[in-house]
């Protein structure tokens, strides 16, 4: 449902529900994924993987494999050429390109069970899998360790000799295991508690999970006799993969030519890369086309998860529930290199609330995991499960409604965030109330049932993005995008540009462009691209109908500023001329005549992005016998600024809720004492599905459109899966009558509390 | 003057335990080479690895951005997403 | 290693094709027939990716062996729509938007014409406990819950008015 702010009587595509452009090809099985592509002569190629959670690599011997008639190409860590590394823009942070090459082959150590430590390409699948048997790999296996607070204590096996905590004044002496250390805050932190007329605590934890796309990485890499190559992949960046690709194998960027294929989910998971340079390097090696492709095992293995984590936290507050001040302390798993969400997770973890005081301090720790990827607003779910669970606690203590609570301590725009950011065309308060006014939050609770409400922010962003629009002669347009079709942007672009043109949505298509077709973008991540690329496609249809209404008074012979363009339809406003109306369709028909070709191509680094704010409100029962928990009604709202595409964006809410839901509930990952993982498939890894779920009310909150953006947008993608962690457990806790706070709450840990089991 | 506040660490490592601080910057590019020459380092730093919130708006390699006389300048930890 | 011949009727068209002895249906429908509109999302049969009816009966296609389809009629997600008219099923999943990223869609969507095939009147539980071995990371199902029950409404009608 809406909040009841309608969009704009002039608005006439954006804010309706369309078809998107590329939905038959997504019903019909046309549309083409990353594993979808086949070339001739192509081979398959398999990696092998260390069996071990840590060890050293004391020889790796491929000759028996490359004897192997079939195989074609063998390569190791050694066929990679990443030089002096440096950064790339990529997912929640810059990579560091020498981790993500050691990631996508080891060299010297493996630091997790299923990291790569050769590939090969064969002429089938079955030939590929016996060469990995005759590839031999000698290890010196090493003491491991997975828990993050064990990787932090004194003793604990060190995974990187050269990994010297950065943010530590003076600089440590010894290496450790913790990459960095961040501090932020302000304000009188310690006198504030000490004049505390409330304190509430707590420890948390949370595991790691996976995002979860069902679509594993897949690609094909052709290298070219002439050294110019093509890669087809499923990935959240076309010009991200060729980067961190040409990067990695030392090729200049113009020699890679990267196709994105339809993309099988990712939410921040595909904002790396593990395959394509290997696939290239084989590719490179024998000449043919190599296709790679990860089973769902070597997805859990090795690609993802987001960080598990442990957090301690103090919030004070007056009698009256205003918080005065709050410390947090926050430790996240990187996996086996640096590189954790945690900095995001403390700027996130008090971004709803105004508090003068603060004091917050994040450690980045390595242990030996996968090497995590960004997941749906990195680093938030965790600190805000914690941060919301303390609000509860704080609330339960007061007797004060959860959402009077919140009301009472939400962020007003003009507040200053602890990151610097000032506060504007913020709506968290208006989503406060929506939910407080909604039916749901007023319904009764049946015995043994209990609600949970949390809320939760993300940034959003906007950054590099380009678009074309291309008239067609007939009058209709195509829309060039930069970026992969993840959930639905196809529509919201078209949208925009059949808004802007003055054009019915039907006769607006849309395509997503490999990288030598349009200019370069940033990923399909952080919340980005309706904002960010959909400025591009409006900037570049503005500049379409300029060149329109110049070309209608050129026919006119009128002065362009007694052009008028309206719904489609070019108008003269000049009194003195006897003109009829000029249609996009008749201005196209004759373009030769006025200029040649109509098309626009924007490229900008988009500023002015909006932050969202979400309230998610849960009710559940659980089963006394079993403890297991039936979430039996669910609610989201969220600050949208305006939504393009409404039913996209509840989408977007229902998914994230959905995720969310899976984190609290059931996700992690398990190890064993061997450091192995114990449940690396869908069946023992345990996803939300459609019968855990009750339908998902959404509620669009669009009382603040973002000014900066063309028609108001805010990125709406990442926020739904903040709240849900802390509302699920705070309706948990009410039952068992304890503070659940360690994730997952499976049924056997609320068991456990409610004294069975 | 611009007001140059960090809530990074890792600023704080190249300005001696400095996270507040006054310097004399009309654009972004001019702020990076000057914080660059009273700091080594720390101007690439805030280049390649962080966002800037300028009055309280963030941007990012937003080095043609004009300063005002009295502008705040927040040193943050870039920001992405998944 | 020695492969066999297979003949099976897939999507009403008869088809002949070499299949390994190990080798899975979805292996056999993607890679020799070029049939990749079923997608492999775990190849253990616990997300219905792959899902497709054989013989009327909804099946993981990356669970049976190719040879085992000898004789067998097969409906994958290819044959869904009626000469180029979309299955009331395919226009519900559009007009919903029950699908954001697509991946899982061919599978849920063939799974839920299994279920209308023998349940055509199903409640919001039967829904919801058909398709729980058909995994979708992006919507949270309520939208696909409710395209399923509006696709079902359609054909109950469409049923009447013949």
């Amino acid at each position: 449902m809406s909040d009841g702010n309608q969009p704009p009587a002039s608005l006439k595509v954006v804010g309706t529900r369309p078809i998107r452009p590329d939905g038959v090809d997504k019903v019909t099985g046309r549309a083409q994924f990353g594993a979808d592509f086949h070339l001739p002569g192509m081979l398959t190629g398999r990696i092998k993987r260390s069996p071990h959670a840590h060890a050293r690599i004391v020889k790796i011997d491929i000759s028996a494999a490359e004897k192997r008639p079939g195989v074609k190409a063998v390569v190791t860590g050694a066929d990679l050429d990443v030089g002096a590394g440096g950064d790339i823009e990529a997912g929640e942070h810059a990579a560091a390109m020498k981790d993500v090459a050691a990631n996508c082959l080891a060299s010297g150590k493996v630091f997790y069970q299923g990291h790569a430590v050769a590939a090969v390409a064969a002429t089938s699948p079955e030939i590929a899998a016996e060469a990995l048997d005759l590839i031999e790999v000698t290890y010196e296996v090493l003491p491991h360790v997975v828990d993050v607070d064990e990787a932090m204590a004194p003793g604990a096996p060190v995974l990187h000799d050269d990994m010297f905590t950065k943010g530590v004044t003076p600089k440590p002496t010894k290496a450790s295991n913790v990459a960095q250390k961040h501090v932020m805050g302000r304000g009188d932190v310690a006198g504030a508690f000490a004049a505390a007329e409330v304190v509430v605590e707590g420890r948390y934890t949370t595991a790691a999970v996976h995002q979860g796309y069902i679509e594993p990485h897949a690609c094909v890499a052709a290298w070219g006799a002439d050294g110019q190559s093509t890669i087809w992949c499923s990935s959240q960046g076309q010009f991200l993969v060729r980067a961190m690709t040409a990067r990695i194998l030392n090729l200049p960027l113009s020699d890679i030519k990267v196709i994105p294929a339809e993309i099988g989910g990712g939410f921040g998971g595909k904002t790396t890369v593990y395959l394509e340079p290997v696939a290239l390097a084989l590719s490179r090696k024998c000449g043919r086309p190599v296709k790679l492709v990860m089973s769902r095992e070597e997805v859990f293995l090795a690609s993802g998860p987001t960080s598990g984590s442990s957090m301690d936290i103090r919030l004070a507050a007056t009698k009256d529930g205003k918080i005065t001040a709050a410390e947090m302390t926050l430790r996240y798993q990187a996996g086996a290199f640096a590189g954790s969400p945690v900095n995001l997770g403390c700027m996130t973890a008090f971004a709803c609330y105004d508090v003068e005081n603060l004091a917050l301090v994040g450690y980045d720790v390595v242990s030996n995991r996968p090497k995590v990827a960004a997941y749906r607003a990195p680093g938030a779910p965790m600190a805000a499960f914690a941060v919301e669970s303390a609000i509860d606690d704080l609330a339960r203590k007061l007797k004060m409604d959860p959402i009077d609570l919140r009301i009472l301590n939400a962020v007003k725009d003009g507040a200053k965030t602890v990151y610097g950011a000032t506060v504007r065309y913020s709506a968290f308060i208006e989503t406060l109330e929506a939910v407080k006014a909604h039916p749901h939050y007023k319904a009764k609770l049946g015995p043994g049932q209990a609600r949970g409400v949390a809320a939760g922010f993300w940034f959003n962003i906007g950054g590099e993005s380009s678009a074309a629009v291309h008239v067609d002669e007939d009058g209709g347009a195509t829309v060039v995008s930069s970026n992969p079709d993840i959930g639905g942007s196809r529509a919201s672009m078209a949208m925009m540009a059949a808004e802007t043109l003055g054009l019915p949505i039907e006769r607006v298509r849309c395509t997503v462009a490999d990288t030598t077709s349009i200019g370069f973008s940033g990923s399909t991540g952080g919340s980005r691209v309706t904002f960010a690329t959909g400025m591009a496609v409006v900037e570049a249809a503005q500049k379409v109908v300029a060149d329109l209404r110049r070309r209608a008074a050129q026919t006119w012979e009128c002065d362009i500023a007694h052009v008028e363009w309206k719904d489609g339809v070019a108008t003269c406003l000049d009194p003195s001329k006897d003109a009829k109306p000029l249609s996009l369709k008749a201005l196209a028909g004759k373009s030769a005549k006025t200029g040649g070709p109509i098309a626009a191509e924007v490229s900008l680094n988009a500023q002015g992005a909006a932050a969202g704010y979400g309230v998610h409100v849960c009710d559940l029962e659980i089963d006394p016998e079993t403890g297991r928990t039936t979430i039996l009604r669910y609610t989201a709202a969220q600050d949208v600024g305006r939504a393009i595409h409404p039913a996209y964006v509840e989408g977007q809410l229902q998914g994230g809720a959905a995720q969310g839901v899976g984190w609290a509930l059931n996700e992690e990952y398990v190890y064993n004492s061997n450091g192995l993982l114990d449940n690396a498939s869908f069946l023992d890894y345990r996803m939300p599905v459609a019968s855990d779920l009750p339908m998902i009310d959404t509620i669009l909150v669009e009382a603040k459109p973002n000014p900066r953006h063309p028609y108001g947008a805010k990125g709406v993608g990442e926020v739904p899966i903040v709240p849900p962690l802390a509302a699920v457990a705070n309706a948990i806790s009410a039952i068992v009558g304890q503070r659940m706070t360690s994730l997952p709450l499976s049924p056997a840990k609320v068991l456990a509390a409610m004294g069975g089991g | 003057m611009v007001r140059v506040v960090s809530i990074s660490s890792r600023v704080r490592d190249l300005t001696g335990g400095l996270d507040n601080f006054e310097v004399d910057a009309r654009s972004v590019r001019e702020l990076l080479r000057t914080l660059e020459a009273r700091f080594p380092g720390l101007g690439q730093l805030v280049e390649t690895e962080m966002s800037l919130a300028i009055d309280g708006e963030i941007h990012q390699d937003a080095m043609m951005e004009q300063l005002g006389p009295a502008a705040e300048v927040v040193l943050i930890p870039r920001i992405s997403g998944g | 290693m020695s492969r066999t011949v297979v003949n099976a009727v897939v999507n009403g068209e008869p088809v002949e094709f070499l299949a390994g002895g190990g080798q899975s249906l979805l292996d056999a429908l993607r890679d020799e027939l070029r049939l990749t509109g079923s997608k492999e999302g775990c190849g253990t049969g616990d997300c219905g990716a792959c899902s497709v009816i054989v013989d009327g009966r909804l099946v993981c296609a990356c669970l049976m062996l190719a040879p085992e389809a000898e004789g067998k009629r097969i409906e994958t997600i290819e044959g869904l729509a009626d000469n180029g008219h979309l299955h009331p099923l395919q226009h519900q999943f559009l007009e919903h938007a029950a699908l954001q990223c697509g991946f899982c869609t061919p599978g849920l969507l063939m799974a839920s014409k299994a279920l209308l095939d023998r349940n055509p009147d199903p409640t919001e539980t039967e829904v919801r406990y058909w398709l729980a071995g058909n995994i979708c990371r992006c919507t949270g199902y309520d939208k696909v819950v409710r395209a399923v029950m509006d696709a079902a409404a359609d054909l109950r009608q469409e049923g009447k008015s013949k």
